[in-house]
């Protein structure tokens, strides 16, 4: 599933990013990657945006470049 | 005496500019700041037992291979520049991801130190760290330091000192994944047994680069015969390793390979001791801050806070400000006999410094703001929740903090649009700034307002007034993102910081750096532009008006209603012959269309200065004399007889639109990135001005 479908409290590991150059450049850089472990810690208003917790980062991203990681729900 | 350059590098919130502050403690010799266009790097220098230590501060950049203007900055910085050592900054607390940078920077084979920042705030959290195991993985010396505690600083400096001096380079123990080792292996056996040498490269970092495509090193094998006879290797290399990462992408497997050496570094070198009680208060924080219903509430009270600090609290200075320059002006004047000095320093100098000095407060108490809102972590959450509603309209959620401040004053709001890295957004940014409606503005609205609707009206229409120039500058942001702005939208995609105290010396020195910036850069330009109004609005001297009416005023001394009539007839006469009346008499025909008279389009040319001068110009021109305000009875009759419904309204429109202040031109100029920018401005916001002023003269017209 991908990662945009999960709520508030979900634990997910990455399978895929299918992002562009730029993005997967940046969430590589913050330690993003296949097999990551993430936990949601928080959506927006209306889910626009939602904050993940990979190895001690809190990253913020927008619900349409979540939607195009590839995660499996643990 | 020896000079020795050190680089800072570091990814973003691990308190670089701290460190810095806290190496060169009271010894800075100099500290500037060079601006780019979005980045800044900062130079300073200090004397350090018997050496000059220069300091390059770069950006914090996540990565030296991204696309970000930073991370551009940083990289040909890092490769390009002469310099002797780098200290990369991590923060201890964050080891991990902050490794995958230095894994970057160790490929650049520089002198380097590692400076594990916070380690008071590691030993806090129950992290105990191995510094010795980490400069054996890594092969750079690697020191604990605190900014805040001054823990380790001198150490620090001392390592410096050591791997300057120090002729040979550590070798590294990093190890990849088995895959990509035995790979390694192959090759280098290869190599050895060919007696393959390259520069001080050992058959190991060759052979890493080669796997890894190293585009530079690459380049230097292309003709060499040993890339003829590796090929095929090279070939079945990459192939197993694909295989084992499922897939072929080069960055991807090496940030996959990063990623694993920087937690199996951390696994090995850190041990958490004791509860994790510090995460979870940020995670506390954002579970209030970040809620989804009372998140937002909480956010726009703390703007309503910033804003009534800064035109409130800011205000009384600002009048004193006033104040104190109108009486210099004053004093001044009265010890200068020759009319056309006085005039040149009283009126053009003096009144031009203090208009700049003016907006000084509200500058300084708006970035105590901003920098407060960074530097604790906020910012980003802020944008975090905001940027749903922004984004639709091609706007960043940061975006907010300058559009809010624009109601208040456009000068503070251009220069917070900086806190947006992205140079698309922040160019948008600063582009609709001009149409949220400055306090400066209000005085004519209310005039017209009231002149033309009643005064029980003028409340709602103002409120319309305000909300229409936000809505249109949202629309116009989405146009420019749409027709000139194209392409794809810059990722989101950012770290929420972990929340900290405020430091008291970082942010005096962002506030300090910020307000003398704006003194000196926008200030020589401004003192000069309005000295150059001053002079369009003075000359051609009338020196046979004068005359004629001194001697006229002489006749009526006694009457004085009389005298202040003629005073006032002289005050008119004397614009219209001026530069600036005979530009606005020019300009008719550009604000026929719109129905300005020639009153009208001198009024606005004025506005350009300043958009309160608006409403004192009207009074000289419609002869009531320039002592008027909003509220003037006088002023509206004059207004109502003479101006018509229609091209009151387009007036008003247009004073919505058009090119904000001189202050706020010239610092738009210096934040968008050059005077092009500001011509581009002049056209946009001129012809949307005249656009939408002539559909307002043509409807209102209709139901007149």
């Amino acid at each position: 599933m991908r990662l945009s479908e999960l709520t508030k409290g979900d634990q997910a590991v990455i399978l895929k990013i299918k992002t562009n150059e730029a993005l997967k450049t940046r969430l590589f850089s913050f330690g993003v990657a296949r097999g990551s472990e993430l936990l949601v810690e928080a959506c927006s208003l209306a889910k626009q945006t939602m904050e993940v917790l990979v190895d001690d980062t809190l990253i913020g991203l927008r619900a349409n470049e979540a939607a195009l990681i590839e995660v499996e729900k643990l | 005496m020896d000079k020795i350059k050190v680089v800072l590098a570091g990814q973003p919130n691990v308190g670089k500019s701290m460190l810095i502050n806290a190496m060169s403690g009271s010894n800075s010799l100099k500290v500037g700041n060079f601006s780019g266009v979005t980045v800044e790097k900062t130079e300073l220098s200090f004397h350090h037992d018997s050496h000059t230590l220069e300091m390059v501060d770069l950006p914090g950049t996540y990565s030296i291979q991204g696309f970000s203007q930073e991370e551009k900055v940083a990289h040909t910085y890092l490769l390009n520049e002469e310099y002797d050592v780098i200290i990369n900054v991590l923060d201890s607390t964050h080891m991990q991801r902050n490794l995958l940078l230095t894994l970057e920077l160790l490929k650049l084979n520089k002198k380097m130190v590692l400076a594990l920042n916070m380690a008071d705030e590691a030993h806090k959290e129950g992290l105990k760290i191995d510094v010795k195991q980490i400069e054996a993985i890594i092969g750079v010396p690697v020191v604990l330091v605190s900014a805040n505690s001054k823990e380790g600083i001198e150490e620090l400096l001392h390592q410096v000192h050591e791997v300057f001096d120090s002729q040979e380079r550590r070798s590294s123990n990093i190890v990849y994944s088995d895959p990509v080792e035995e790979e390694i292996l192959e090759l280098c056996h290869y190599m050895d047994t060919k007696g393959f040498k390259l520069r001080d490269l050992s058959s190991r970092e060759i052979a890493i680069r080669i796997l890894f495509e190293d585009n530079d090193l690459l380049k230097e094998l292309d003709d060499s015969p040993l890339m003829l006879a590796l090929t095929p290797q090279i070939t079945k290399a990459k192939e197993h390793i694909a295989t084992h990462h499922d897939t072929e992408d080069i960055e991807e497997i090496k940030a996959n390979e990063y990623i694993a050496i920087a937690r199996g570094i951390r696994m090995e070198t850190v041990v958490c001791k004791g509860l994790k009680g510090k995460k979870n208060s940020t995670k506390k924080i954002d579970d209030i801050l970040l809620n989804k219903y009372v998140g937002i509430p909480i956010f726009l009270f703390f703007m309503w806070g910033l804003f009534q600090l800064t035109f409130t609290i800011g205000k009384m200075p600002m009048d004193l400000i006033d104040d104190s320059f109108k009486a210099l002006g004053e004093l001044v004047g009265s010890f200068i006999t020759h009319e056309a000095t006085r005039s040149l320093i009283v009126d053009g100098i003096i009144a031009g410094v203090g208009a700049v000095v003016m907006f000084l407060p509200n500058i300084i108490i708006l970035y105590l703001g901003i920098a407060l809102l960074e530097t604790t972590g906020y910012m980003s959450r802020v944008a975090f929740m905001l940027d749903g509603f922004f984004h639709k309209f091609g706007l960043h959620g940061k975006s907010f903090i300058p559009l809010v401040t624009g109601f208040g004053c456009t000068v503070p709001a251009y220069m917070a649009t900086r806190t947006l890295k992205s140079e698309k957004d922040r160019l948008i940014t600063l582009f609709i700034l001009g149409f949220m409606s400055c306090g400066a503005r209000l005085p004519i609205y209310v005039l017209f307002a009231g002149a033309f609707f009643g005064a029980d009206e003028a409340g709602n229409v103002i409120f319309i007034i305000y909300i229409a120039g936000a809505l249109l500058g949202l629309v116009m942001a989405k146009v420019l993102r749409v027709v000139v702005f194209k392409g794809e939208d810059e990722p989101f995609v950012m770290e929420m910081p972990k929340y900290r105290l405020p430091s008291l010396k970082l942010i005096w020195h962002t506030v300090y750096n910020n307000a003398i910036g704006y003194l000196k850069k926008a200030g020589t330009f401004i003192l000069a532009a309005s000295m150059l109004i001053w002079f369009a609005s003075t000359y051609p001297k009338q020196s046979l008006l004068e005359q004629e009416y001194k001697v006229k005023i002489e006749q009526a001394l006694g009457d004085e209603i009389q005298v202040a009539t003629l005073e006032n007839e002289l005050k008119l006469k004397t614009l219209e012959a001026s530069y600036l009346g005979q530009i606005g008499k020019a300009s008719e025909p550009f604000f026929a269309p719109l129905g300005f008279d020639w009153k009208m389009a001198v009024a606005l040319e004025t506005g350009l200065a300043a958009k309160e001068v608006v409403v004192s110009t009207l009074g000289v021109l419609y002869a009531i004399g320039d002592e008027v305000d909003a509220k003037s009875n006088s002023l509206i009759k004059e207004l109502k007889a003479n101006v018509s419904f229609p091209s009151a309204m387009a007036f008003i429109v247009f004073v919505m639109i058009y090119l904000p202040c001189l202050a706020a031109s010239m610092v738009f100029a210096k934040e968008a990135g050059g005077y092009k920018y500001l011509v581009y401005l002049f056209f946009f916001t001129t012809v949307t001005a005249w656009v939408l002023s002539f559909i307002t003269y043509r409807v209102a017209g209709l139901m007149v």
